[in-house]
């Protein structure tokens, strides 16, 4: 419900290790790292980020892997579309 | 990759959109609630509804945090900034939320010190740099806001920072949607489920929902193809007869939620034994306080509060919005009395209200533009 | 007064108040400049009030702000900034390197935009009445040829360009307050848009309907006017709205949109679309003028609003800016 974005880590504080540096798409902010203290993740990581703070990572490869489907999905659409197409039964 | 511009390929939302076109037919009408004013604001800021068929409805959910508070509250809050040397620190969002006197920018507008925050550790850095004042913070939002507000507070108590403290208004998920699912007026097919809770309490939460209620969830993104794609699983489930909890945020929300930030929550939090929410009514166990560990910096302990109930306007109908009877146009006052520019309650003023959504989309919206004339 | 951020409230204000007791009856449509007749001759002049906060910012600074602005107000109006008047509140107790620092901002920007301060005035108050400094200036202007600017000329089917990417002054000025913990390569656009509006008219000025250099509440609020002022519809393609990565990404982190953010070195123009090519080529041929696009075009519907659309068939209504940009958080 609240506003929460993709962060990349850029630099962990050297004299804060909840305190981290993240680029948005260019633009840098300081975040707090304190939420993540059980899995605490280093620069180049993907975080989400929500009035401040770093709420989970970003598991680029789920999300590779939810793409790939989605296109994948989209493909085997259009390849029922044509089957579809060809007055066979709507497998769905 | 940049997790925003991907989830955004208008290619693949075609293909999504024309998934959902098959898979729902044309016989059955499908009612799915989203919870979660983020949802609701995606909606509109992305013009699903406009490649959605028309037999699937979308019902707008109480998950706003500023719509559900009663005007009391905001009384509460700026009673106590009305004290010399106190300074009102809230998000942007609560700036234009009326309570009975005023908004807080109505407020500021009349002298009283008013800050607008990013974060809970911008109050307690303005905490630190104005020794002379006393902070306070007006605290709001769901479980996904109410772990930053307790590590703040935990770093207040260990710095030792007492001219800080904070008016807790964080409430909870769960019991609203049970009670939208009590309400008997509702009936629901599906719920899209909250994306950026659940990173912080997990799926678990909803598995009654599935389980008792028979109503499938799916815990959603908020990117257009999120959003596609977990309505393409929810009327899977419907078509299938099933009723369970399903993940679509894979990439962000946990299952097991996360535990770091809900050991800092039951740090500093209790549950409320009950709470008034607009348009709910008083519901039990639903929203937090401060707990006596961290009583110094419980703006309710440390400041004396008016406590007084404010009953809506007669004939202002937020609550019946907020649960998803009415639609917001169908509230007398909306678009006369009550318009962003002057609004009645707060779902004319958050941006993720339904109202404020309605209002600048549907309600204005004159005549279909045509879609094959876009580039 | 929540009057100043040049949305709603703003005009409402110009319209409510000044423009019945002020611009005597019907004066039409209100433009970013007025005319006068001095002995059958029209002059342009028109006035604008800097009140930024902080006064320096990367890119620019009130002074640059308070000469291009003027410039800028008299060129979308068609006509070409003469000579300005500029008067000066001061707050008591402003160092002297900070005055002169604008005085000499204020001459180079007039030096750039080839227009002449001819004189000026300057009051002092107490401490804490002006908030270090505030700067108007007046502008007078000679009416170019080849342009007729009325919102009520425009048709269905006229093209909507805008000069170049949009948000990076308002996005500057917010960062620069230091209030946020952002940081980001980012300055202010301010310059004269004069000789992009030249280039403009040569090549296209009987298609020329309409301009406004969208400053205080973005390009939304100089559309929804223009949509107002000739009831019909402003059609917006979000894909070709330029927006440079870093504003984009700001208004993401702060829950902003880019249309609603101040700009002080572009401008729109709606123009008849036999001319619209010729528009955008000369533009790119320009200096500075590399980034102008079309961005959308008037229909019909929906009547007197300002509609966005996206790629994939969505649409969303953007109205005028309501109170102040307050970031969306929750």
């Amino acid at each position: 419900m609240c506003l929460a974005i993709p962060g990349k880590i850029v630099e962990i504080s050297s004299d804060n290790q909840d305190s981290a540096l993240v680029d948005v798409v260019g633009v840098r902010r300081r975040i707090d790292l304190g939420l993540l203290q059980d899995d605490k993740p280093a620069p180049g990581d993907w975080v989400l980020i929500h009035v401040g703070f770093a709420m989970s990572k970003i598991s680029e490869q789920d999300a590779a892997d939810q793409m790939s489907t989605l296109r994948m999905l989209g493909e085997i659409d259009g390849a029922m579309q044509e089957v579809q197409g060809y007055g066979l039964e709507d497998v769905n | 990759m940049r997790f925003v511009d991907e989830f955004r390929e208008p290619e693949l939302i075609s293909k999504t959109a024309d998934q959902i076109r098959r898979l729902a037919g044309t016989e059955r009408h499908y009612r799915m609630m989203e919870v979660c004013g983020g949802h609701t604001h995606a909606i509109y800021r992305f013009g699903l509804k406009d490649i959605l068929p028309d037999n699937i409805e979308l019902i707008h959910g109480p998950g706003c945090p500023v719509c559900v508070l009663p005007m009391g509250r905001i009384d509460d809050g700026l009673s106590i900034a009305q004290q010399p040397d106190v300074i009102f620190a809230a998000f942007g969002d609560m700036m234009r939320v009326p309570g009975t006197q005023g908004s807080p920018l109505e407020h500021k507008a009349r002298g009283m010190d008013v800050r607008i925050v990013y974060s809970p550790s911008d109050a307690l850095k303005l905490a630190r740099l104005n020794p002379d004042k006393h902070v306070m913070f007006f605290a709001i939002g769901f479980e996904t806001t109410a772990p930053s507000t307790a590590l703040t507070m935990m770093r207040a108590k260990a710095e030792g920072v007492r001219n800080f403290s904070v008016f807790c208004n964080h409430v909870t998920i769960i019991p609203a949607i049970r009670a939208i699912l009590d309400s008997p007026d509702m009936r629901l097919d599906a719920f899209i489920g909250p994306g950026h809770v659940s990173t912080v309490i997990g799926c678990r939460p909803y598995e009654w929902i599935a389980r008792n209620e028979r109503k499938p969830i799916v815990v959603s993104g908020f990117e257009p193809l999120d959003m596609l794609q977990s309505i393409v699983m929810l009327l899977r489930q419907l078509k299938a007869g099933e009723a369970k909890v399903e993940n679509q945020y894979k990439r962000v929300v946990p299952w097991e939620g996360n535990r770091a930030a809900l050991r800092a929550m039951a740090e500093v939090f209790q549950l409320r034994p009950y709470f008034e929410w607009r348009g709910l009514g008083f519901i039990s166990q639903s929203a937090l306080r401060i707990n006596d560990r961290y009583a110094e910096w419980d703006a309710e302990q440390r400041f004396a509060v008016p406590g007084i109930r404010v009953t809506d306007p007669k004939a202002a109908q937020c609550g019946e919005v907020l649960k998803g009877v009415l639609q917001p146009h169908q509230c007398k006052l909306f678009g006369r009395e009550c318009t962003p520019e002057h609004p009645i309650g707060a779902l004319m003023v958050s941006s993720e209200g339904s109202c404020a959504a309605y209002h600048n989309y549907e309600y204005r919206k004159a005549a279909m533009v045509s879609l094959s004339s876009i580039a | 007064m929540a009057h100043g951020a040049g949305g709603k409230a703003s005009r409402k204000l110009v319209e409510g108040l000044f423009a019945p007791l002020l611009f005597g009856p019907a004066p039409g449509p209100l433009g970013d400049a007025a005319q006068v007749d001095i002995d059958g001759t029209r002059v342009a002049i028109t006035t604008d009030s800097f009140v930024v906060k902080p006064l320096t910012f990367p890119g620019g600074s009130i002074g640059e702000l308070a000469v291009n602005g003027t410039v800028n107000d008299l060129a979308v109006s068609g006509a070409r900034a003469e000579g300005l008047v500029v008067s000066y509140v001061l707050e008591a107790g402003l160092p002297t390197e900070v005055l002169e620092a604008e005085v000499r901002a204020m001459a180079k920007a007039a030096r750039d935009a080839g227009v002449r301060i001819a004189a000026g005035d300057t009051k002092v108050v107490e401490h804490g009445k002006a908030d270090q400094m505030y700067v108007t200036t007046t502008g007078i202007g000679r009416l170019l040829h080849g342009v007729t600017i009325d919102p009520r000329s425009v048709r269905v089917g006229d093209r909507i360009l805008l000069s170049g990417p949009i948000g990076d002054h308002g996005i500057t000025i917010l960062l620069a307050r230091g209030e946020l913990d952002l940081e980001a390569d980012l300055r202010s656009d301010t310059r004269s848009v004069l000789p992009l509006v030249e280039a403009l008219i040569r090549a296209a000025g009987p298609g020329i309907r309409w301009m406004r250099d969208p400053t205080r509440g973005g390009a939304a609020t100089s559309l929804n006017e223009l949509a107002r002022d000739c009831g019909l519809g402003m059609v917006l393609f979000e894909d070709q709205i330029p927006v440079r990565d870093t504003v984009r990404g700001a208004c993401e982190l702060l829950g902003l949109d880019p249309l609603h953010i101040a700009n002080e070195g572009q401008f729109l123009a709606v123009l008849s679309p036999e001319y619209a090519d010729a528009a955008v080529h000369a533009l790119s041929l320009a200096p500075g003028g590399g980034e102008a696009q079309v961005i959308g075009e008037v229909r019909e519907q929906p009547a007197g609003t300002v509609l966005v659309t996206t790629l994939y068939g969505g649409s969303r209504i953007v109205d005028m800016l309501v109170g102040d940009p307050l970031p969306r958080i929750c």
